[in-house]
Formats: structure tokens, sequence, C-alpha cells
């Protein structure tokens, strides 16, 4: 370690459940430095008891998310300069999940949701029929292309203000899965699916601020998604279809 | 899940959806030729009598006015249950029955003062 690097910075970190709190936490500041290597400091050589997740460290797997000076990010992949410009570091949980401990949250409400929105796909084929052919240009595909790429993550739905103001509400990640499925020409289920996504909690309670877009790590639009959503929702409805 | 989960209740959240939109884009253009006509009638100085006399003249004023409420009267109970449903946790039958009973109000009360403008 270079006597450059070897900097002290403070660092604010949640501890305990919901009733929680902040403790500080002196962190060794180094070059290209992320905000989940400062956990990792402090977990490994401060206080062990630390709880936080992550896996694959390289931006793939979705799990380190967390809330990082007030947004929610992905750990993995925010460096320590682009964030604590003003010195200081604070890490939080995800917002709108219940915390398990310190920066661990339970998934499981989001994931219910996804389900809910019947985020999963609804197969009409069967192992003697042959490969579905979707031209990759057709407009459909073009719109999964442009939301396939989630991975689950939870930035969108912890940075979503009616998710916090409506419990019910089902979020951007799932209404993002069920808009990719609803273009998915090989699924067998497009009116069920827009009926889950109908309802009170559904896509027309989104207020169109776009946290969501503005904070998805893979930069997708789920904010696009929903109003796609929104449009076929409203369509059914006058053609008296859901 | 969201208590609309039902069939009748999934297709009652859509149609609030399209209604209020719809009603939107309604009062948007109503917006703007109520206040542009404002703008134009009283450029001289005219008086509010003068000008309803003026609208007694012509039975499109009446019709547009009376569009403007019905208007008003879906969006706003539309609007308030929104609101309340995220700010106060407030919904159920009991709250819609309140907003409907809102919505006749704000009928009423419209088409009356449009019937005093059509003379």
């Amino acid at each position: 370690m270079s006597s450059e690097t070897a900097a002290i910075f403070p660092v604010r970190i949640w501890r305990g459940d919901a009733g929680g709190r902040f403790e500080r936490y002196d962190v060794p500041r180094h070059a290209s430095q992320t905000v989940l290597d400062v956990v990792t400091h402090v977990q490994r050589h401060v206080d062990p008891s630390l709880a936080y997740r992550y896996a694959c460290r390289v931006g793939m797997c979705g799990s380190c998310a967390m809330t990082v000076n007030g947004k929610a990010r992905w750990t993995c992949r925010t460096h320590v300069d682009t964030v604590a410009a003003g010195g200081t570091l604070e890490i939080a949980p995800l917002n709108h999940l219940p915390i398990v401990r310190d920066l661990v949250v339970d998934m499981t409400p989001f994931f219910d949701k996804w389900a809910a929105a019947r985020g999963s796909f609804a197969p009409t084929a069967t192992r003697r029929d042959d490969f579905a052919r979707v031209p990759p240009q057709s407009k459909a595909r073009r719109a999964i292309d442009a939301t396939i790429e989630c991975i689950g993550c939870g930035v969108c739905y912890a940075s979503c203000d009616v998710v916090g103001w409506k419990p019910d509400y089902l979020g951007p990640a799932a209404l993002n899965r069920a808009w990719t499925l609803v273009n998915d020409v090989r699924d067998g289920a497009p009116l069920e699916r827009l009926r889950a996504v109908a309802g009170d909690g559904g896509c027309q309670s989104c207020h169109t601020h776009q946290s969501c877009t503005e904070r998805c790590p893979k930069h997708l639009t789920p904010t696009s998604s929903i109003a796609g959503l929104k449009r076929r929702v409203a369509i059914a409805a006058i053609k008296g279809a859901l | 899940m969201a208590p609309s989960a039902t069939r009748t209740g999934v297709r009652a959240a859509a149609w609030r959806f399209v209604l209020q939109r719809a009603s939107a884009a309604v009062l948007a253009v109503c917006v703007v030729v109520h206040l542009a006509s404002i703008v134009y009638a009283v450029r001289s100085g005219l008086s509010a009598e003068a000008i309803v006399s003026r609208m007694h003249a012509n039975p499109a004023w009446p019709a547009f006015y009376a569009t403007f409420v019905v208007a008003v009267a879906i969006h706003a109970p539309l609007g308030l249950r929104a609101i309340a449903d995220e700010w106060l946790g407030l919904r159920g039958f009991v709250f819609d029955a309140v907003l409907a009973l809102f919505a006749l109000v704000l009928l009423g009360g419209g088409l009356y003062a449009v019937r005093a403008l059509a003379g």
C-alpha cells in the first residue's frame, strides 16, 4: 500500500434491523476502491459481525445493491471516488424491503411481486414442436431487447417513490418483466398477464417519476415498459377483453 | 395483493385509468380555451355580465362548458382517490362511495352554473 492511498476516511454503515442506527468506521482509502471494497474491509478487518450480501463482484449477479449516500446502487460497480466527493460515505440497506440485518434485506416481497405480475413464461409449444422463429428486427422482439437484461437487483424497486407510498404496487422490475413477456410471441398467457398488472397496485399506479430508469445500473427503461403496459391495459379495457 | 385482484376489480381499475386519462385530455383543451377566451373577451374591459349575455347568443358555449364540467366531475374524484390511497391509505367501498357523491356534487353544481350560462 503506498502512502498516497493509505488515507483514512469515515464511513457510516447501517447496523441492526429496522430499528438500528448508523455506526462510524474509519476505512483506508485506495485508488479505484469500490463501495463493496469498503464494506468488505469493515467486515474482514474491523467487525466480522457485519452482514452484507454479494456474489460476483463484477455487476452480473445483482446481489450487492445497497443505498449509498441516499441512492440505490450496485456497490461492486460504484467507485468511492464517484459518490464520496464530499469525503463522506453512508451505506444503508435497500429501501422498501424488510431489513434482515445490517445491509441485508429480505427480497421476498420483491420476487413475490414478480410472481404476482405473472413474471414467468407460459409455454405453448411441446418438445415435438420446432423452434419458434422470431425475427430479430420485429417490433415485439426489439421491445424485448430493451427489457430482457434485467437481473433483478432491486435498485429500481428501492428507488421508486410509489413503492414507498403504496406497498401493494408491483414496482418497476416486476412490471418490466411482465412487459417482456407481453411482447413474447411464444407466450401463452398475454391476457392473464395484463389482468395481473391492471389492478389497483398495477401499472396504472406509476407516476412516471422515472427514478427507476435513472438509477437502473443496466440502463434499462422500466418507465417505458410500464407505459407500454398502460397502453395495452387501456386498449384491452376499451375492447372489453380484461 | 391489490384489493382489485378480482376480475371486476381489475376491470374497474383499468377503466378508472382510461377515464382519468381521457378526462385529462379533454381538460387540457378546455382549460386552454377557457383561459384564452377570458383573456380575449376582457381585453377591452368587458364586465362578467356582458360576457355572460354574449354567451346566451351562442349555444356552443354552454355545450363547451357542460363538457368541461363532466370532465372535471370525472377527473377530480379519480385524482383524489389516488392521492388518498397513496398518502393517507384511504381506500375501500365507503371511501369510493364518498368520492362518487363528490363527483355528483361537482356535476350537479357545474351543470347548474352552465344552465345559467345558457339562459
